[in-house]
Formats: C-alpha cells, sequence, structure tokens
C-alpha cells in the first residue's frame, strides 16, 4: 500500500528537534534510517502526523573511545558498525551481529538508535545491547539519561524513553570478555526464529559474569538467569553447557508463532547456547 | 522543494512526503527501469545507488535526499560499468522474465565493486536479500561469478 499522507520536517539540529516536539507534540515520529518505519507506513502499522528527519543532526554521528566506555553514536549505520576498526576492537560483537542484519541494501541505512528504538524481539542488536550490558543515552530537553538496555526493552516494540526524549548514543564498557551471536533463520537476513548472543569472561578456569541474551523467543531480548546461574563460578565444560541449556526451560516461554510452537524455539535455543558455548571448549569437550 | 543528482543529471522537483524513492524515480522523472515490487523493503526489485551505496529505493523517502546523488539501472547501464555483467546475464539467460533484473544488476554491481574474490557462497549471501520468482538463482550466480572471473 502506498504511504498515508503526513508531513515531513528535515532537523539540523537537537534544538530542531526539541522546537518540532514542542509544537507538534505526540503527532511526530522520529526518521533514522527507516528501514522498519518506512515499511510500518506501507502497513498502515504507523500513520504518523509528522515525520522528523533526524539524519543530518552532526552530534548523533561518530564513534569515540571515551575512557572505559566505547560511544556509538545513534545514526551509525550498521555497515558502519561492521566495518568500524574501534568496534572491531572494543565491541566485537556488534560487528560479529552485522551480517545476520537483514541485507546489505538495507545495512547502509538501517541506524543503532533505530533497532534499539524500535525493540522488535527478533532483532540482534537489542540483545547484543542487552549481553554486553551497554547504557541507552537518551536526550531531551531536560539533558541527557542513562538507561541500562537490561531496562531499557520494556515490551513487545516498547522501550523505556519518556516523550521528548530521543535516543542520541549507546555506550558500551569496555572490558576483556568472549562474545558471539548465533541465529538460526530460515532464510539469510530474515528475522532470527531464534538467536543468542552471549558474553562472558573466564578468569582462573572460571565463568564469570556470563549474560547470554537470547532473541526472537520472548517479547523482548531475554536476558537468561537461570542458564547464566549455571554457569556462574564453574569452569566452561560440557557439563557446565549442559546444565545452562537445562535451564532453559525456566528462563523461556516463547511465545507460539508463525515460525512453529514454543518447544521448537526452545530447542532452538537449546542448539545455539551449545553452538555458542561450544566454541569457547577445546574440542574434546563439546557438548551435544 | 529537493535537488538532487540523478544518473549524473541535476534534477529539482517538488515531491509530497508521502513519496517513496522509486515512485518519485518512475511517475516523477520516468525512470522505469527501477522495479517496484513488494514496495516494504523484502525483495529487492526497487535497488539503486544513493550516494554510491546501493539502497532500497522503496524504504527511503525522496523528500530526504535534498542534495543526493542516485544512480539507477538507466545510468548503471548507461556509464558502461556493468556491461560485461549484463553481457554473462544473457549469456546465461539469467534474466527471465526481467522483472528483479535490475535490483540483481544493481547489488551485483556492488559485488564486483567491493568483492572483487567473492567466493560463490559471498555471492549468494549478497543477493540473499533479491527475489527471483522465476526461480532463476543459479544462473544468476553464473553470471555473477563468471564476470568476477573475466575481471580477475
Amino acid at each position: 500500500m502506498k504511504w498515508p499522507a503526513m508531513t515531513y520536517h528535515r532537523a539540523t539540529s537537537l534544538a530542531d528537534v526539541w522546537a518540532a516536539f514542542a509544537a507538534h507534540g505526540p503527532s511526530v515520529t522520529i526518521l533514522a534510517g527507516g528501514q522498519t518505519l518506512l515499511a510500518t507506513l506501507a502497513f498502515r502499522l504507523s500513520e504518523p502526523g509528522m515525520l522528523l528527519d533526524i539524519t543530518r543532526i552532526p552530534e548523533l554521528r561518530g564513534i569515540t573511545l571515551q575512557g572505559q566506555v566505547l560511544r556509538i553514536g545513534a545514526l551509525t549505520r550498521h555497515v558502519e558498525l561492521g566495518r568500524d576498526l574501534l568496534v572491531r576492537q572494543h565491541a566485537p560483537l556488534l560487528a560479529q551481529a552485522v551480517p545476520h542484519i537483514a541485507h546489505p541494501a538495507i545495512r547502509n541505512r538501517g541506524t543503532i538508535g533505530g533497532s534499539l528504538a524500535y525493540a522488535d524481539p527478533a532483532a540482534e542488536l537489542p540483545a547484543c545491547a542487552v549481553a554486553l550490558d551497554a547504557v541507552v543515552v537518551a536526550a531531551s530537553t531536560a539533558g541527557e539519561r542513562r538507561i541500562p538496555a537490561s531496562a531499557f526493552f520494556t515490551d513487545l516494540l516498547q522501550n523505556a524513553l519518556a516523550p521528548g526524549e530521543i535516543i542520541v548514543a549507546v555506550e558500551i564498557p569496555i572490558q576483556p570478555s568472549l562474545a558471539a551471536i548465533d541465529e538460526v533463520a530460515r532464510r539469510s537476513g530474515d528475522y532470527a526464529m531464534a538467536g543468542l548472543a552471549a558474553a562472558m569472561r573466564v578468569h582462573d578456569g572460571r565463568v564469570v559474569a556470563p549474560r547470554l541474551v537470547y532473541f526472537g523467543v520472548g517479547r523482548g531480548p531475554v536476558l537468561a538467569g537461570a542458564a547464566c546461574r549455571a554457569l556462574e563460578g564453574r569452569p566452561l565444560t560440557a557439563e557446565s553447557i549442559a546444565a545452562a541449556q537445562a535451564a532453559l526451560t525456566t528462563d523461556l516461554d516463547p511465545p507460539q508463532d508463525l515460525h512453529g510452537p514454543s518447544e521448537m524455539k526452545r530447542h532452538l535455543a537449546r542448539v545455539l547456547t551449545a553452538r555458542v558455548l561450544n566454541a569457547w571448549l577445546r574440542p574434546t569437550e563439546m557438548a551435544a | 522543494m529537493i535537488t538532487l543528482t540523478v544518473n549524473g543529471e541535476r534534477v529539482s522537483r517538488h515531491v509530497d512526503p508521502r513519496r517513496h524513492l522509486i515512485d518519485f524515480l518512475r511517475l516523477d522523472l520516468g525512470l522505469t527501469g527501477s522495479h517496484a515490487g513488494c514496495e516494504h523493503g523484502v525483495c529487492g526489485a526497487c535497488t539503486v545507488r544513493v550516494d554510491g551505496e546501493i539502497v532500497r529505493g522503496c524504504l527511503v523517502l525522496a523528500a530526504s535526499l535534498d542534495g543526493a546523488e542516485v544512480t539507477t539501472i538507466e545510468g548503471l547501464s548507461d556509464s558502461g560499468e556493468v556491461a560485461d555483467l549484463q553481457a554473462n546475464f544473457v549469456a546465461r539467460n539469467a534474466a527471465q522474465c526481467g522483472f528483479c533484473t535490475p535490483g540483481m544488476i544493481m547489488t551485483a554491481a556492488d559485488i564486483l565493486a567491493h568483492q572483487k574474490d567473492a567466493t560463490r557462497a559471498e555471492i549468494r549471501e549478497h543477493l540473499a536479500g533479491n527475489y527471483c520468482r522465476c526461480t532463476g538463482y543459479q544462473a544468476i550466480v553464473d553470471a555473477v561469478e563468471a564476470t568476477l572471473e573475466a575481471r580477475r
């Protein structure tokens, strides 16, 4: 279907954004890369009064190392995330996620801020943000507010932004760790039927601060607490991985969807758990 | 009012905010080589270049393109950049009904330009966002692979 009638305004500064919010209030919808929003217009799933194009606001761009934090501007496109040297060095999980996100033509426009704001439960970047313990930096006329990623995704397609706030950056704490992402999709580039973004450290042979975050299996990215507790403080072995897999019965209650029933998704989550964690074992120690 | 460059020519037009790039190209400029297929970002038939990078034309607001440089299949074809790829498409019958072909060529040109050493698997991966409902994928991948090999 053709897009609904609407108005369009191009902001070139954050001051423009605040002025548009003040003048037009809730009828304003932020347009960043548009790779989800514009598709929803075609389905008439959203009918914004005004699209506010923020892609020409320079403050929302750029990737910088600030002390122990990697700050990634909200307008960073997926293609940039995949090739940026600072990201590859300090948050390789994000670079690793990029080939899983849609297709090249979409990765050339879609942005990290847009992906987080849209909060699709099957999307890669929200799960990575939670796995990396990232912080979403929101701004409004009141200034900046930092929201932990683990508190940002509040429900299906819902986030913790207040009216009048936009995402300006994502901050990733830098710490040496193992991190990996994998997913199962019917076709390369499709949304995942199930996926896993995982991060942990190993200290003196024992797992420290594991974060197993599953996507495509809930109403948002799911941090699997019981599975993480099954690994915490133990050596990474076939036994501890099997314990984490078993704990997913407690952690995950995937809604049935077009792809299949809950148990199939739980099965895929267990398979992905073994695939991701086995890669960090010596070959002789792998779990099934 | 937007002013942009389309296939090397400067163009100024008033556009309705609800106009996407493909309708702008096809209906306002008469450049009908780019096809409007699914119109929600899935099929890839509308692939064009904006500022040198391929995009889904149906997922770009024409009004947002003030100052941009757009290249369509017409411009790419006229430039001669993909003449060998097009010849390989013909030789291998990689265009059947032809609906997906402009998008396929735009996406394949991206591989030729940026992934000169692409393997067959990488070619398939790069083209995975372009649907061919004649299902002529093998011939399309063959044509891209042959072009890459001949250019090495």
